[in-house]
Parts: structure tokens; C-alpha cells; sequence
């Protein structure tokens, strides 16, 4: 089902590697600049990397010490090394999907097949639900499944084997089995020009389903120590890689085996006046109007990635808006029955007496993720600062 | 033209030279390389990646019914005779015996069990009458350490293995020996001991995790296989597909038992398909296929055993169709006489039942006679009812384990949600059946 366009995505991340190209992110914000070109004037006050919707942050946690063996690592690396990672530690671990033999469209899995052996990296055929029925059938018998589905967009044919199957299978069962060993791995978010189906971030969806655990990460140290901990839970993991993060994302990344937890999130930057919080690449977006909110309207932001959207850290949030009376949520997906939707109405009721103002969602329109409107589309950071001083006016 | 030829030479070796620098594991493979051989110079070939093949210059379509259709084996004729001596595999008196009673021991479980839904006493059930011969004929061709993924109308490969009455009781009563919890509907039975993988109603998903399943024995090489039961209707199902395309690249030692019975509910096979059956779509898979006489368990034993030896030898898929006919209803929410006539199952019930025809086998040997037959009907009727009554008298489980499971530790979340129902059942006692389950302390992590 995914024929055609896996050959449009896939012809552009190829080439690219080809081609040593690491300025995906420009062709990323292709659309944006075409925008900017009918905005001269805006497009003079603006250097040109900021073209795109997002700007990275580098990542530095704690769990990263002072004399680590580091590696500089974009997102795609951070991901390779956890899987080198998992293969190497765990004999029974395999990594599969479409095209991952040869390295994966997004360059992933490079050098591993050669690495580990062709029956434990290999190519399925092109068949969703297959891959994620294999993977269960896998994690039934003990063994570790690395399951890659080529695009987010793509999962839907798999959403029976993931809702009925994967995620229920402990329960059903009594404990007699589960398929806990299973990770699914697949890029999702918007990446500048993918449209309808190479932007879908379907994070909601699973988020309905328990018995899953649904997973974002933000940048490569986390990206990897996530990914590791989810290939090491005892529980089904959907673990969602920002696309555009790929190549644009670069962090120092330790070398080391690490996990990072499941069901924490993080707060990047403390502030008292309001509580912005995303995952995913939105997060870059809410740290830049934490910036600007400062700079322009000295409002203090605090910056909250929840990173585990399933089951989701409710301490973390609930804390953060009882301080700050204040919240902000914002994620690419559309607005109605969003994830930000579960976390709005958790935070009205638990802190419904602390708040000073609605708890406001920025989130894509409630409309498939359109191709040359992307800049229109995306919950960008004027779109999350005038929500953010509306908010502070209220 | 030479130039053409030299760059596909070249590209030949590169491609040579990276693949023969990954180790290739023979054990993994069946003699694929992934290369695509190109055809020596001169020859009259097709060359494209796709197929193997030859040229020609008639225009004519590949007809669907270009064959008689592919036979069905069989051992024993419907009269139970054998029809040629060297196909009998003469199993030992025991063992026939052993199938023989695990056979009519089911199928008096399924007439009690109806019985009990009918009363309301349990609130579902499906019946196996007429396919009895390829459970039982199949479960008893390989071991207990090949796995097993069903439908739900395969009680009697569990049956076979050694599954209790009192299992199947008590998780049809979903009560507080059920290893289920009493969380899935009746006759969703698993065992992890027997290697019987939990049964869910989704039809068609137990087959690629079966692929999945028989990939990871692959690599651990203890010689054993999976068994992946389903329905005609089920081959419907996309997964089937998927199932059977992945099981055939990935070289998994599986075998598919598919029990034809002629209808999916009320749909009849023409409604279904239009090719010979399921079996005729096994090679177009590049899967070695059979077609077997599933009311002759001997002949479904043969094929399985065979079976078994060509997946766990060659590392390959194999399917086995098994033409029956599905005598009771659907299920017990089911009244097949809307869309069939009763002499339609008649004839079937019979003229054609595979415990009949074993009986007669065993009767021509002196295995069995009328007056075992009368004992150890009494005697199954009995053991039956007992636990039957055993399983109606327990005790629910603790109400509590709905929470657990979801996850290997309970989540915050739904810690909370354990505990705010803890404090509503209190308050509103008089309005839930908690006097039903037990009050046991559980492990709620």
C-alpha cells in the first residue's frame, strides 16, 4: 500500500546520503522559503537557518558526565548506536522492516546487516501488518523484535495487530504470555514537505490503547537511551522518531550502553508564569517562545517535554501548572481528540483551582497535513506566542 | 550492447563481492541468494528481476480452472477401510486409543457445554463436532514442544496435549482457577505449560505471529516447529496473506493448518472464493501445499507428521488444507439452520464423521468394541458433569485483577483508577455481585 510514495520519500533521503548531504533541514523548509519569498522585508530580519519552523537545541542532560566518551551524533546515529547496542548485547534481538538490509531509507540500520548477519537484520516483504505480527510472534517465543515501519503514515494497516494483539496480549492471557519484547520503531512529525502521508504524527491513536507504551524523543542523547529502554521494557513500545530531526539534530552523545526512563518527563527550562508543554520537535519550537516570550514580553516560561506520551507523566505536568497557574500544550497532530486534548482535561481537573486563565491548545488544524499550506498548517512559534500572550492576558 | 553487458557484469561482481562479504548462514537459508542471476550471453530468455520464466508469442490467459483441482489424500475410505495398506502408518493399539477417547471425550464436553449456554449457565460457547479427526490427528503428529497458534475451534489439539476438563471448565466459567482471570470470553483458552498460545477472537492475527514465532525457533535451533490453525473464511483475512508471503521469504519452519469446513458463519465457500480452495494459493507463495481428508485422522496425521519433517529439516513453510464440514453451529449465537438445510448436516453427522470412521478402524483391529464404547461413554458423561458442577460452584476471581496485566507493573494511572473503585465498591456495595468473587488478597503490582 505504501508503494508510491515510499518511492518519493525515499528517492529524496537516499540521494541525500548519497550525496553526503546533511542539509535535509533546507530542503525541509522548502516550502517556508518559497513562503518568505512573497515577504521580503520579513525575510531580511531573518537569517537564513531560522527559514525552517524549528530552530535545535543541542541537548545536554545530566545523565551526560564531564569526562564521557561522546560522540557527535545526529538523530539518525543516536538511533544506529542504540541498535548496534541491542544487537550486540542481546543475541536473540533482530531488527527488521522495509529496507533496513541495506541500511534503511533514512539511513538508520546502516552497517548493521553486515555487522550481525543477514538472519538477524533483515528485509520483509512490504506488508505492515505483517511486520508488526511477525514482531509479536517474535517477543512471544522470548526474543527480542526491532520492528521498523518506513513511515508513521504507514502503521494504520498494523493498528489491529498493534491494539488487539500486542497491546492486549499480557492481559488476555493472565500473564501466560506477552510480547513485551517488542519495540516498533517509526519516523513521524512533519519534515517540511511531505504532505498527507509523510507528516502524520499518530501519537493519539495509540495513546487510547492500553496496555502500549508510546514513546517521542526530542534529539539524539535521548533518542538513544529511550530507544534502549524501550527495546529493554517489559511492555510493547511504539517509539516515534521526528523525521526532520534526522540530520538536523545534532547532540554530543555518549558512547556508552545507557537507558534513559520510561513515563518521565523532562523540564527543560523553569519559569513561573506559564507551563509550555510538547514533545517530539515541537518542543524545539515551545523553547524558542520560551525566548521570546522573555525576551519581547518578560513572561517566564517553563519548557516541558513529556517524552512518554503513554503512560504519561502526570506528577511532572500537574506540578509545573499548580506553580505556574498557566499552561500551554502544543503538538503538530490535529486539535480534536489530540493527545493535548488527555492532557488539558487532566490538568482542569486536578488543578482547576490553581488556574488563571483556560488551559489553551496549538495543534494542527483539524484537516489532513496538507502539502504547500505546511507553513499554515504547523502550530509554529507565532502561532504558539500569540496563544501564549492571549493566555497571559486572560 | 558489449558495453551494456560489461557494466552488468560489473555491477554482477560488486553485488557479489558485498553479499559474499556478509556471513550467510546456511542454516538460515534454502539456497537463496538474493542475486539475480544474469542470463549468459546468447541465451533466449526473459530477463527481468521479477520471475523466472520462458518467452511466448500466444496471447493467452492463465484460466483459473486449467486443472482438476488439487486431490485430496486420504488413508481410509468413509467406511473406515483402508484403501492402500501402505499408506495405514499402523500406529500403536495405545495411541489409537488415546485418540479415539480424546476425540469423543471432546465431543461430549462440546454437547455438555452447549447444553450449559443454552441454559445460560455460561455465557458462550462454539462446539468442534466434525472436525474432532484433524485436531486430534494433527496434534498427535508432532510434540509437545512444537507451538501452537489457533483459531478457537481447536479444543482438541489442547485436548490431545493433555489440557484438563477442569481447564476447560474453568476458564469457560471464567472463575478463580482460570489462568486467564476470567478476563477473556469462553473458550479462549491458552496454556503456556502445553505450549498452546492464548486464543483472541481477531481472526487471522495469530498467523504472521506464528511466522514471527517460527522464525525466532529457527534461530534457536531446537529442531521444533510452529502449528498455526485457521479457517477458510480466515484466509480471507489479510494477514493471512501476510502470514503466508513472509513465512515463504523468511524461510520459517511453520506449518499452516487451514480446516476448510465450508463456511465462515453463514457464508458458504463460493461467497469466499473462487479458486480451488486455499490450498491452490500455497505455491503461488512458493509454500510446499497438500490437500487432506480432515474426517480421516489418520490421513491428517500423516500429512502433519510429514509435514513437520520438511519444515524443521528445510527450514521452510508448509501448508495443509483440510477439507471437513462444520456439522453443529457457529457458535452458540448461531442458528445455521437460517442459511443451510438440516439434511445438508445430516448427511455429514452420519455418513462422513471422523470418529466414526476411526471407531470402524479400530473395531476391524479388535482395538475397541461395543462394550468399551458404552463404558467409556458413561464414563466421559460422568467425569464431564462432575466438572462441570466443580467449575459453576467456584468463586470468581478477586475483581481487582481487572487492573492487573495491562502492563508487567501497574502504571499510576491506573493505580489511581484501582484505588477510586476500591473506594466506590465500598460505598455501593448492595449494587455490584462482589459476594460472586473472591475476596483472596491478589498481587496487584
Amino acid at each position: 500500500m505504501a508503494a508510491l510514495s515510499l518511492g518519493f520519500l525515499r528517492g529524496v533521503a537516499a540521494s541525500g546520503y548519497r550525496a553526503g548531504l546533511t542539509k535535509s533541514l533546507n530542503r525541509a523548509a522548502g516550502v517556508q522559503i518559497l513562503y518568505r519569498k512573497q515577504n521580503n522585508t520579513h525575510l531580511q530580519q531573518q537569517p537564513a537557518r531560522q527559514a525552517s519552523f524549528f530552530t535545535y537545541h543541542p541537548d545536554k542532560p545530566d545523565i551526560v558526565g564531564e569526562n564521557e566518551d561522546v560522540t557527535e551524533m545526529n538523530l539518525f546515529k543516536a538511533i544506529n548506536s542504540a541498535m548496534d547496542i541491542a544487537l550486540a548485547t542481546d543475541e536473540t534481538t533482530v531488527l527488521f522492516g522495509e529496507d533496513v538490509g541495506f541500511g534503511g531509507v533514512f539511513r538508520c540500520s546502516v552497517g548493521l546487516q553486515e555487522k550481525y548477519g543477514r538472519d538477524r537484520v533483515f528485509n520483509t516483504p512490504l506488508c505492515e501488518q505483517g511486520i508488526a505480527g511477525f514482531a509479536i510472534g517474535l517477543a512471544v517465543t522470548g526474543s527480542t523484535a526491532i520492528a521498523e515501519i518506513q513511515f508513521a503514515d504507514y502503521i494504520f494497516p498494523a493498528f489491529d495487530q498493534l491494539v488487539n494483539e500486542a497491546a492486549k496480549y499480557r492481559y488476555r492471557s493472565g500473564n501466560m504470555f506477552n510480547c513485551g519484547k517488542m519495540t516498533v520503531r517509526t519516523p513521524c512529525g512533519a519534515v517540511g514537505h511531505g504532505a498527507l502521508y509523510h507528516s502524520q504524527s499518530p501519537e493519539a491513536y495509540f495513546a487510547h490503547t492500553p496496555g502500549l507504551k508510546v514513546v517521542v524523543p526530542r534529539g539524539p542523547i535521548k533518542a538513544k537511551g529511550l530507544l534502549l529502554a524501550c527495546i529493554r521494557a517489559p511492555d510493547p513500545c511504539i517509539f516515534f522518531e521526528p523525521k526532520v530531526l534526522y540530520r538536523a539534530a545534532v547532540d554530543m552523545v555518549p558512547n556508552r550502553d545507557y537507558t534513559l526512563p520510561l513515563g518521565e518527563a523532562d523540564v527543560l527550562v523553569e519559569g513561573s508564569d506559564v507551563t509550555l508543554i510538547g514533545w517530539g520537535t515541537q518542543v524545539h519550537v515551545l523553547r524558542e517562545v520560551a525566548t521570546m516570550a522573555q525576551e519581547q514580553y518578560n513572561i517566564s516560561c517553563e519548557v516541558i517535554d513529556l517524552v512518554t506520551i503513554l503512560p504519561w507523566d502526570q506528577d511532572t505536568i500537574l506540578n509545573s501548572v499548580k506553580k505556574t497557574n498557566r499552561c500551554l500544550i502544543a503538538h503538530e497532530a490535529p486539535i480534536t481528540c489530540g493527545f493535548g486534548a488527555e492532557l488539558a482535561a487532566k490538568i482542569q481537573k486536578e488543578c482547576f483551582l490553581m488556574l488563571e486563565a483556560p488551559v489553551e491548545r496549538v495543534c494542527g488544524f483539524d484537516t489532513p497535513f496538507p502539502h504547500v499550506f505546511e507553513p499554515f498548517y504547523l502550530p509554529d512559534k507565532w502561532r504558539c506566542l500569540s496563544a501564549l500572550r492571549k493566555l497571559v492576558k486572560y | 550492447q558489449v558495453f551494456k553487458m560489461q557494466t552488468l557484469n560489473c555491477m554482477r561482481q560488486l553485488c557479489r563481492g558485498r553479499l559474499f562479504g556478509v556471513p550467510i548462514h546456511r542454516a538460515f537459508s534454502t539456497g537463496t541468494t538474493g542475486i539475480h542471476e544474469i542470463n549468459p550471453e546468447g541465451s533466449d530468455r526473459p530477463n527481468f528481476p521479477g520471475s523466472r520464466s520462458s518467452w511466448t508469442e500466444k496471447l493467452e490467459f492463465i484460466q483459473p480452472d486449467i486443472y482438476d483441482g488439487i486431490p485430496v489424500y486420504r488413508v481410509m475410505d468413509i467406511k473406515g477401510k483402508v484403501i492402500v495398506p501402505e499408506q495405514d502408518p499402523k500406529l500403536p493399539e495405545s495411541m489409537l486409543v488415546k485418540m479415539y477417547e480424546r476425540m469423543t471425550l471432546l465431543n461430549v464436553m462440546d454437547r455438555i457445554m452447549y447444553e450449559s449456554q443454552r441454559q445460560g449457565r455460561i455465557s458462550f460457547y462454539m462446539t468442534n463436532y466434525g472436525e474432532e479427526g484433524t485436531h486430534i490427528g494433527s496434534a498427535a503428529a508432532i510434540t509437545n514442544d512444537d507451538l501452537v497458534f489457533g483459531q478457537y475451534r481447536e479444543a482438541g489439539v489442547l485436548m490431545w496435549r493433555g489440557y484438563q476438563l477442569e481447564d476447560f471448565m474453568n476458564q469457560c466459567y471464567g472463575n478463580v482457577a482460570d489462568p486467564g482471570k476470567g478476563r477473556q470470553m469462553p473458550v479462549h483458552y491458552g496454556s503456556k505449560s502445553l505450549n498452546f498460545v492464548t486464543i483472541s477472537s481477531t481472526l487471522g492475527t495469530q498467523m504472521p505471529q506464528a511466522v514471527g514465532a517460527a522464525y525466532a525457533m529457527k534461530r534457536q535451533g531446537g529442531g521444533n516447529c510452529v502449528i498455526c490453525y485457521f479457517g477458510e473464511g480466515t484466509s480471507s483475512e489479510g494477514d493471512c496473506h501476510a502470514s503466508f508471503n513472509f513465512a515463504a521469504t523468511l524461510e520459517c519452519p511453520v506449518l499452516f493448518f487451514c480446516r476448510n469446513n465450508g463456511y465462515a458463519i453463514s457464508t458458504p465457500t463460493h461467497e469466499q472464493y473462487r479458486g480451488d480452495g486455499v490450498a491452490a494459493r500455497g505455491p503461488s507463495y512458493g509454500i510446499a501445499t497438500i490437500r487432506v481428508d480432515g474426517n480421516d485422522v489418520l490421513a491428517v496425521y500423516n500429512v502433519t507428521k510429514a509435514a513437520k519433517e520438511i519444515s524443521v529439516t528445510e527450514n521452510r513453510p508448509v501448508l495443509i488444507e483440510a477439507m471437513t464440514y462444520r456439522i453443529g453451529h457457529h457458535s452458540t449465537s448461531d442458528d445455521s439452520s437460517a442459511y443451510r438445510s438440516v439434511d445438508e448436516v445430516m448427511h455429514w453427522d452420519t455418513t462422513q464423521h471422523p470418529i466414526a470412521r476411526l471407531r470402524t478402524y479400530m473395531t476391524d483391529r479388535g482395538y475397541w468394541d461395543s462394550n468399551k464404547e458404552k463404558a467409556w461413554k458413561e464414563s466421559c458423561h460422568k467425569k464431564v458433569m462432575q466438572t462441570f458442577a466443580a467449575a459453576e460452584r467456584r468463586a470468581k476471581p478477586n475483581w481487582r485483577l481487572l487492573f492487573t496485566d495491562v502492563y508487567e507493573t501497574m502504571p499510576p494511572n491506573l493505580r489511581t483508577q484501582l484505588e477510586e473503585m476500591e473506594a466506590h465498591v465500598k460505598e455501593y456495595e448492595d449494587y455490584y455481585p462482589t459476594a460472586n468473587f473472591s475476596q483472596e488478597p491478589v498481587d496487584l503490582s
